[in-house]
């Protein structure tokens, strides 16, 4: 595999320079996360939250900077982190036309999974009868994310980027957020979120990132007692 | 691939299934653009007949670049690309399935603008198997390019008038060689037919072995 590393961290980048369409998003991003925990990122709107995550999903071209996401050099992933990574982003990355099950029986024959598991996921985000076969276009807001989340968690990738997950949603959805990825860290997973919501994120999260100007300018621990906790 | 060829040719048909957008767009636009060029010919029977092959296959080129917008625009919305990328979907197998459910979008088409042809404009079929080999050679052609075009102009803000404009002018051998073997398809003999149908399987088996060596690439650099 392309330039890959080997590191308990599940992702550990110094210095990144990322150009989208040759604007700097990232200005010199320090960023690390173990294997296994939850990390929070905030800042407000045009801080590099979403250039961050598409950067570690390998989206973004890095004119420099060093470190590794999953082991693949963040400068030239090329194809390593594919299958590896999962991106939530403001789209849910379904097809409007098909129904959620649709979408999820797709994504099972592309992920060679067993077709069971997708009505499974499907009753774990609530999008159980009708709402699981209506079309992602008639679906509300919310419930288009929750398709969009079943997406992942039937992926089950290795480092979850979520990028504001808990928006649109109601009270039960934050909470089904929260536990996904409580779950998935749980397993090993990795995962890193965005938020505009101090207090939620810090709640459920490992560590707490603060960016700004393409910058993380401060980090500090969060609440959550996961095995990263100090 | 094949794996991944065939879920996306069954969505991608799914799909079309569920929207009918060719049969409610694109096929009443490929009988109108017959008709209409039926009447720009006149009434006369035998200018008709030997301009029908043509008049088909035009009608086909023109259609195939709506389908295959259609196609890839499905693709582009709602971060679907992006989703199946990072899943690590076969991007030769997406190309593969995509050609394929074009193919059978266009094949609906020809069939129904070979029947116009037949009952409109006095064309004869006397080698079925003429037009049927040569038929499928040159959809898969179309298809083929289209997708590899489709893509390719899938990121550019123009690509509604982009993308007729890269395809139509690199279909013209198709065109030329659809259109040769169907006036051929209406006699009971005419020479040079084996050449004209293997311009047709040389740019099939062209288009589809660039489309599944470059496709991924494409992707990655839109």
């Amino acid at each position: 595999m392309p330039g890959r590393l080997e590191s308990v961290e599940a992702v550990d980048v110094v210095q990144v320079v990322a150009l989208d369409g040759g604007f700097p998003v990232l200005a010199g991003v320090d960023f690390s996360a173990p294997r296994g925990s939850i990390t929070a990122v905030l800042g407000s709107n045009g801080a590099g939250k979403t250039s961050l995550l598409r950067t570690l999903a390998g989206l973004t071209s890095v004119a420099s900077g060093t470190g590794q996401v999953l082991g693949v050099s963040v400068a030239r992933p090329e194809r390593g982190l594919v299958g590896r990574v999962g991106l939530l982003g403001h789209d849910t990355g379904c097809y409007e036309d098909l129904s959620p099950a649709a979408n999820l029986r797709f994504l099972s024959r592309i992920l060679r999974a067993d077709p069971r598991r997708a009505d499974a996921v499907l009753a774990r985000v609530g999008l159980t009868g009708r709402l699981g076969t209506t079309t992602m276009a008639e679906l509300s807001a919310g419930q288009r994310r929750r398709a969009a989340l079943a997406q992942l968690i039937l992926r089950a990738p290795e480092l979850w980027l979520l990028d504001e997950p808990h928006a649109s949603l109601d009270g039960d959805g934050r909470a089904l957020v929260d536990s996904v990825m409580e779950e998935a860290a749980g397993q090993g997973m990795t995962v890193v979120f965005t938020s505009h919501d101090p207090g939620g994120a810090a709640r459920v999260a490992d560590q707490v990132c603060t960016m700004a100007g393409g910058v993380v300018t401060e980090r500090r621990d969060g609440e959550r007692r996961g095995p990263h906790a100090a | 691939m094949l794996r991944d060829a065939w879920a996306v040719f069954a969505k991608d048909l799914r799909i079309e299934a569920k929207t009918r957008v060719g049969l409610w767009q694109v096929l009443p636009f490929a009988v109108i653009a017959l008709v209409t060029f039926a009447f720009a010919l006149g009434p006369g029977k035998s200018a008709l007949s030997a301009a029908a092959a043509g008049m088909c296959w035009v009608g086909v080129a023109f259609s195939s670049v709506l389908v295959v917008g259609r196609s890839q625009g499905i693709e582009r919305e709602h971060g679907v690309r992006t989703a199946q990328r990072l899943a690590g979907i076969d991007p030769a197998g997406v190309f593969l399935g995509k050609t394929g459910a074009v193919a059978v979008q266009l094949a609906v088409i020809e069939v129904v603008l070979g029947a116009g042809a037949v009952g409109l404009l006095g064309y004869h079929v006397h080698r079925l198997w003429l037009l049927l080999v040569a038929s499928v050679l040159a959809t898969i052609g179309l298809a083929a390019v289209g997708t590899i075009y489709g893509a390719l102009t899938g990121a550019a803000r123009a690509r509604e008038t982009l993308l007729p404009m890269l395809v139509l002018p690199i279909v013209i051998p198709v065109l030329i060689a659809g259109v040769r073997c169907w006036q051929a398809a209406s006699v009971s003999s005419a020479p040079r037919v084996g050449e004209w149908l293997s311009v047709l399987g040389a740019f099939a088996v062209i288009y589809i072995a660039a489309g599944v060596v470059l496709y991924g690439q494409i992707e990655e650099v839109q």
